[in-house]
């Protein structure tokens, strides 16, 4: 397994560090040290700069206009496109576009031309609805909002919470239970209109990452028409599973970069500052916290790099997904920490991008899967057995 | 954490802004009634947080503020701009004249 980049991938990397650097880094000066989007026009104008080097859409296919990047490469780019202050949650901004809610590529017909290709053309957002306050690391199990057949409809009942984007979102793709005797082979995934009657964005969730929040929902006899069933009834928790599985590349990805550029900034800063006659570069213990960083990060590159390489050969890679996730949020958090010891006061400043990696690295732990999860996951693969 | 601002109203002089606290944060201003004109917040580049950004208002047509120190200033200010629209119908009178790029729905 060779997991050097290629000469096309490398090109690729240093296109993308250059967008990050003469594009987006500048921008950041005047937002708030919190923000998550650029003005509108800035927007714009690079979303059409990135349309120009053709990355505009990264995992769309080609046939539904997008430039369908290799797993490999796109993980190669996440990890340079995270690599400024806004970076973990929203790279560049979202300038570089994105499947999104990948879920609708496996939609009919109908389905596609009222969902998927309005918002591949940005007409349309979307939210996703899985996790509920009865839990969201076992949503086989944990999943409590009902979905009642009553003539040509569904009729949903329940909450969901920590979920993004809802009150901005023109539809949701959300998870009910249709079989309670079923367990995992009892839920559906349904399409829902937000204008629907008895969808309620109910309230505002905040979290670490003062930048963005999420909502909390409620369903009250929602009525949800048959046509609007994404997939096989009882066959949704498939469709939730495979996304949790390919989502955790590149959110590992993400964690990376934000530690690379920790890590860039205390190298640089450890020359520059002095204690007691000489350069904190000249310390041993900066200069091992310094080595622990590479080592953590060198680890959560190889083992995501892995992992993408074995999903792009089309092999099983729930395991190496899962401990790339794992190391890559746990590591990084740890490089962002030492980071900001070695900075000491303006380290927790929102003078510096350290502060803001601090926090939300810290919900990367738990988002997508905690760690736990990923543990379990990797024992049920390496044991054999199911933990039922 | 209640959803609205319901704290009383403080009348906005120069006197009572000296002993707002600089900390991050939101507030809100209102005119004699208690009418919300303005929702804002004090974010990370704010010189002196919310003492200097309520104390751009004393003068102007707002005569009374209240305020919540709080880190999160820019999902709360986001959520008391949503708040006031399900209220009322429309964002409060001063800050339509820079509306939010995008505001999402509650209720």
């Amino acid at each position: 397994m060779d997991l050097e980049p290629t000469d096309e991938q490398r090109m690729i990397v240093e296109t993308v560090r250059r967008f990050v650097r003469d594009e987006i880094v500048p921008l950041e000066a005047d937002l708030d040290p919190d923000a998550s989007a650029l003005v509108p026009e800035d927007h714009e104008r690079l979303v059409e700069k990135v349309r120009s080097m053709g990355f505009y859409g990264l995992d769309i296919p080609v046939a539904y206009g997008g430039p369908d990047i290799d797993i490999v490469t796109r993980t190669l780019m996440a990890i340079e496109m995270s690599q400024h202050r806004a970076g973990l949650y929203t790279p560049c901004y979202g300038v570089f576009g994105g499947a999104g809610l990948a879920q609708l590529f496996e939609a009919n017909d109908e389905q596609k031309d009222r969902y998927l290709y309005p918002t591949l053309r940005g007409e349309k957002k979307g939210f996703f609805g899985l996790t509920e306050p009865s839990g969201g690391s076992d949503p086989a199990r944990a999943i409590e909002t009902s979905a009642v057949k009553d003539g040509d409809d569904w009729v949903l009942n329940g909450a969901k919470i920590f979920i993004s984007g809802a009150d901005m979102a023109d539809y949701g793709i959300v998870f009910a239970r249709t079989d309670p005797s079923r367990g995992r082979d009892g839920i559906t995934c349904f399409i829902v209109d937000t204008d629907m009657p008895g969808f309620h964005v109910r309230r505002v969730v905040h979290t670490l990452r003062s930048t963005s929040y999420a909502t909390e929902l409620q369903f009250e006899d929602l009525r949800v028409p048959s046509k609007n069933v994404l997939g096989e009834v009882n066959r949704g928790f498939a469709i939730a599973n495979d996304r949790l599985s390919r989502q955790r590349i590149p959110y590992a990805a993400g964690c990376i970069g934000v530690a690379q550029k920790a890590q860039e900034m205390t190298i640089a800063y450890s020359k520059q500052r002095e204690t007691f006659g000489e350069v904190l570069a000249n310390r041993q213990s900066i200069q091992w916290m310094i080595v622990d960083n590479e080592i953590d990060l060198r680890t959560s590159r190889w083992l995501t790099l892995a992992a993408a390489d074995k999903a792009e050969r089309g092999e099983p890679f729930r395991t190496e997904a899962a401990m790339a996730k794992l190391v890559a949020t746990e590591a990084s958090g740890r490089v962002v920490d030492r980071a900001i010891q070695v900075h000491g006061g303006y380290g927790v400043t929102k003078d510096l991008p350290l502060e803001r990696w601090y926090r939300e690295l810290r919900i990367r732990r738990i988002g997508e899967g905690p760690s736990e999860v990923q543990r379990l996951i990797m024992a049920r693969d390496l044991i054999g057995g199911a933990f039922h | 954490m209640r959803l609205r601002l319901d704290k009383p109203w403080t009348p906005l002089t120069d006197e009572t802004v000296k002993r707002i606290p600089g900390q991050l944060g939101v507030y809100e201003l209102a005119d004699e009634s208690g009418r919300v004109l303005y929702v804002g917040m004090a974010g990370g580049r704010s010189l002196f947080g919310l003492r200097g950004e309520i104390g751009q208002h004393a003068g102007g047509t707002a005569t009374q503020f209240r305020y919540e120190v709080n880190m999160q200033y820019l999902t709360r200010h986001q959520e008391l701009l949503m708040l006031h629209v399900a209220d009322t119908g429309e964002l409060p009178e001063l800050n339509r004249t820079n509306p939010p790029a995008r505001l999402g729905r509650i209720g």
